[in-house]
């Protein structure tokens, strides 16, 4: 009873202080708002997310912060639902008065907010994968990671590169998945390439064999693709070694993480997928602009956290960053200017490739950012 | 021919981790009439922590032990520390105190372990037996001789102790047993302890073959529940049965017809067999009394 | 504070002068939109405890007609042509006759077999809403078309507070009529013992379906406003979590309590913003609150509080 007790005094404690705080803010910081998948199926893209923000926000501040000023972080945690994700938007706008947002780890969730942040006309930048978030265009939101499509291209790009033109897919039915799947059936027929066998899994399944033996039987296929995140893809790896499937199998880069080798454990060997540099930082050449940046965030993240690198925690690197190069360039925080330099940012040089926005394109990335990855005795190697 | 029996064995490996939550399910209703919401958080718990202590060095069969220790001891406190406290409560109330308990535990999952998903390796290595053309994973075959052995402890430990026949005379009428001197509460409590340990064991047999992490424990709850009612509230046999027959369900019905659809199919097949058998495939019937 | 509390009509004026005040005291758009929310859920919730609290009946599907009123709003306006509020209208009767159609069957079952049930039809719902992809949007969602009330858009949460207050409110007459009436003597009957209303002459298959039909109404509105609220639907309308989380709600406040179902929605929607402050702590204590309102609240809050009440001296 007294352990209820005191910590229940402990919580009336902390709200206390976290409404005092609120009420109390400074004027004089730089105010950067978040709201990431930090719990439920997603968060294994908004747990590395919060953990990059907070690791730079902090060594930013100890290294004098942007333009003059601290830098402050407010991140929320909306458990991948919209409607939550969107009471938080309304919050940063609100409450917290923010300059600027990082935030969205999933599709739904961005799409949810961005009303939110145009009307208050603050720069957004998303984290989450879809390309619709930026088609078309809209003034103040931008996005990180690469989409869909690219996924699709970059697949079909090798594919044909290995002359296989008859193919079988699997995909999860979480978002990415389903987005995903959509986008490389439509986009197939003009790169001339069949598929003659389309399968769905849940999210959350412990056993595709019954797909995979639907696709084993089918004549005439000539490699597969698996789209879809989380441990899916890590199953579906291991049924298609189980049930002796012999042709190619490739992941999108919703896998690219340290941890889907490790959950594939040997049936991984030999699936190829199309993901950031950062993957395979310490192969890339030395002259490659990227090495620097993506090794730097690989070791500092995993020193830091003790836990393999991701590319999504490494968009949120570069979302952080390309905000703070165009916050210097405009000399303030003023939401407006910002905006206008973010839209400027050329050349800028990030984990997930080189970005150059423009007006007519909010992601900046382009199939060059993408490198064809096959995976050989647990681990990434870069296919020349 | 070949793909019917790959079916049943993915059906069968799937229906038999269902068949272990609902086996857990069962335990706790029979002693004190409550869903045990929580269920599914004792499976994940155990591959949890069974993952974590080896990765602190310990053997896989020292770490398994340890992890069956652990969320015995959380199925204890569970009743210790929210259940008996709100005892007289109704049911409702109790179930949703173990969701409570279910929010609460897979919180401090995240904070004190973490978030990623992991893996345990197969007991007996990952070269699939051949057989009619079809494949089956060495642990398939542990997951279903371990719900066999679970079961198989589970009625020895109800038919042949005294402790075992005061938790079924406790599930046949409480007031009655309380009079013949059995306390009632302690039965209570034993019930989730074996709940709890029920649940550890399956969710170190089925980490290698599904993979595990903080969050997975609410799936399970999910189509566990769905496999205890299927086969009648109540009949230790009837959840293992039922929690089969909807893992069979589902992987058939990926199969030939549609793997977009099969867990609707799954749940199509519930509805009609709970709308001709009430009381689910082995359910008692039981007769209100006013 | 006794007589508020025993007499019904009161509680509604009281929850009138509530809606119609707050709002001058409520600091920001923010804190509108949070009681907005609250006032949404509230109307589900106030469905369920008819279903769960008066007429004892456990549903977990009730968020496949929370998803029916959703993806009604967001689907009608660009597939039919429909304004939104036909569309609403439109989602509305097409859940309550779901209901009418589903409910003899589902509700010839009991307890847990119920519960698995109407859970199951909730995992339909939500199957269709989230494979069909082509026309739903999928996992991902899609946009809701602003509601068009006589030619100007409704945006805005203080626009939509006032819409879900006034709906609860009504909401809230409608529920108290209804127990006050012999319908909810009936409902009563039933919860108390269904064998014994039986007995005593009350149509029991007619009032459980009455309730279901009733419940399934008002929680599939509290979907088309939430949706439109934000502009934005996904399939976390229809999900399972969403339904236990609704039945959290009422055994929170507690069933049988108008008053409690709007507690219970209150508490559940208010108290993860104060859990911010915890970080990664939010859930654990989330989930520690919830244990501990209920093991000194059994009955739910409202209830328990009110017998403290009439236990102590008036």
């Amino acid at each position: 009873m007294t352990m209820i007790r005191r910590s229940l005094l402990i919580g009336a404690a902390a709200i206390t202080a976290g409404l005092m705080t609120s009420v109390a803010y400074a004027a004089d910081t730089v105010r950067i708002g978040s709201v990431l998948s930090i719990t439920g199926p997603a968060s294994f893209l908004g747990d590395p997310e919060k953990k990059t923000l907070e690791m730079y926000v902090r060594d930013l501040n100890a290294a004098g912060g942007v333009n003059g000023k601290k830098l402050e972080l407010f991140i929320y945690d909306d458990g991948g639902d919209s409607n939550k994700a969107r009471t938080f938007a309304t919050r940063l706008v609100e409450e917290d008065k923010v300059d600027a947002v990082i935030a969205g780890s999933i599709t739904g969730t961005s799409i949810a907010m961005r009303s939110v942040f145009e009307d208050a006309q603050t720069p957004y930048i998303s984290l989450a994968g879809a390309a619709e978030i930026v088609t078309p265009v809209r003034k103040w939101v931008f996005k990180m990671p690469h989409t869909e499509p690219m996924s699709c291209g970059k697949i079909f790009e090798d594919l044909k590169k290995r002359k296989l033109t008859t193919i079988a897919m699997i995909s999860g039915t979480d978002g990415w998945g389903k987005a995903m799947r959509a986008e490389c059936v439509a986009m197939a027929p003009k790169e001339g390439i069949k598929v003659v066998k389309d399968e769905i899994y849940g999210a959350a399944d412990s056993d595709m064999t019954p797909q995979l033996i639907n696709i084993k039987n089918t004549p005439g296929v000539q490699a597969v693709i698996n789209c879809g995140f989380g441990q899916g893809p890590a199953i579906v790896t291991r049924n298609y070694r189980q049930v002796g499937i012999t042709v190619p199998l490739y992941q999108s880069h919703g896998v690219s993480s340290k941890s889907f080798i490790n959950l594939a454990g040997p049936a991984a060997n030999g699936i190829r997928l199309p993901a950031a540099a950062l993957l395979v930082a310490t192969q890339l050449a030395d002259s490659d602009p990227l090495k620097k940046v993506a090794l730097d965030y690989k070791t500092k993240f995993e020193k830091e956290t003790g836990q393999p690198v991701s590319t999504f925690g490494g968009h949120a690197r570069d979302a952080l960053f390309m905000l703070i190069e165009a916050m210097k360039r405009a000399g303030s925080a003023d939401k407006a200017k910002v905006r206008d330099e973010i839209e400027k940012t050329k050349g800028f040089i990030g984990t997930g490739g080189v970005i150059n926005m423009s007006p007519t394109d909010h992601l900046g990335l382009d199939l060059t950012s993408f490198r064809m990855i096959e995976i050989k005795d647990g681990d990434w190697q870069l296919v020349q | 021919m070949a793909e019917l029996l790959q079916f049943t064995f993915s059906g069968l490996t799937v229906g038999a981790i269902y068949a272990l939550v609902a086996l857990g399910f069962t335990l706790i209703y029979n002693a004190s009439d409550v869903a045990n919401f929580a269920q599914g958080e004792f499976v994940m718990l155990g591959g949890m922590v069974t993952v974590f202590a080896m990765a602190a060095g310990l053997p896989i069969g020292f770490a398994a032990l340890v992890a069956i220790v652990f969320v015995a001891l959380v199925g204890l406190l569970l009743h210790r520390l929210a259940i008996e406290p709100a005892r007289g409560a109704s049911s409702v109330t109790l179930i949703i105190i173990t969701i409570g308990a279910s929010i609460f535990l897979r919180g401090m999952t995240a904070i004190l372990l973490d978030k990623n998903f992991h893996n345990l390796p197969p007991f007996f290595g990952s070269e699939p037996f051949v057989i009619g053309g079809a494949t089956l994973l060495p642990q398939s075959l542990v997951v279903l001789v371990g719900v066999a052995l679970v079961l198989l402890a589970v009625w020895l430990f109800m038919s042949r102790t005294l402790l075992g026949k005061s938790l079924l005379a406790t599930a046949a009428n409480r007031t009655a047993a309380q009079l013949t001197g059995i306390n009632t509460s302690a039965v209570i409590g034993m019930a989730f302890v074996i709940s709890a340990m029920i649940g550890a064991v399956g969710g170190i047999l089925v980490t290698p073959i599904t993979l595990t992490y903080y969050d997975a424990g609410t799936m399970l709850a999910l189509k566990g529940f769905a496999g205890a009612v299927l086969g009648g509230m109540g009949n230790p046999i009837g959840a293992v049965v039922g929690g089969l027959v909807l893992g069979l369900l589902e992987q058939f019905s990926a199969g030939y017809l549609s793997s977009q659809y099969k867990d609707a199919v799954a749940f199509i097949v519930i509805l009609l067999v709970l709308f001709t058998m009430p009381q689910g495939l082995f359910g008692a019937k039981t007769v209100e009394r006013v | 504070m006794r007589r508020c509390l025993n007499s019904p009509f009161l509680l509604i004026l009281a929850l009138g002068a509530v809606v119609a005040l707050l709002p001058l005291i409520l600091p920001s758009n923010f804190y509108v939109r949070v009681v907005a929310i609250v006032y949404i859920n509230a109307l589900a919730v106030l469905g369920l405890n008819l279903l769960m609290g008066f007429a004892g009946q456990v549903s977990l599907g009730h968020a496949g007609f929370f998803g029916i009123g959703a993806y009604a709003v967001a689907l009608g306006p660009v597939y039919l042509g429909l304004p939104g509020w036909a569309s609403l209208i439109g989602g509305t009767a097409l859940s309550g006759l779901l209901a009418f159609v589903v409910g003899r069957p589902i509700l010839r079952l009991s307890g847990y077999y119920l519960a698995i049930a109407t859970l199951g039809m909730g995992v339909l719902i939500s199957m269709v809403v989230s494979n069909e992809a082509n026309i739903t949007g999928g996992p991902n969602g899609m946009e809701v078309p602003r509601l068009v009330l006589f030619g100007s858009r409704i945006t805005g949460s203080l626009t939509w507070y006032w819409i879900s207050g006034i709906t609860l409110v009504i909401g809230a007459l409608i529920v108290v009529n209804l127990i006050e009436s012999p319908t909810g003597r009936a409902f009563r009957a039933i919860h108390d013992s269904e064998i014994a209303a039986r007995v005593l002459g009350v149509d029991v298959a007619r009032y459980k379906l009455l309730a279901f039909v009733l419940s399934a109404v008002f929680t599939s509105i509290a979907g088309s406003y939430l949706v439109l609220l934000d502009g934005f639907v996904t399939p976390n309308t229809t999900s399972f979590l969403l339904s236990i989380e609704l039945v959290v709600m009422a055994v929170l406040g507690g069933l049988g309590s108008i008053l409690g179902s709007i507690v219970g929605a209150a508490i559940l929607v208010i108290l993860p913003q104060f859990l911010t402050v915890f970080h990664d702590y939010e859930h654990a204590v989330l989930g520690a609150i919830i244990i501990v309102f209920l093991i000194f609240l059994p009955s739910g809050i409202v209830p328990a509080l009110a017998s403290l009440i009439r236990r102590g001296p008036a």
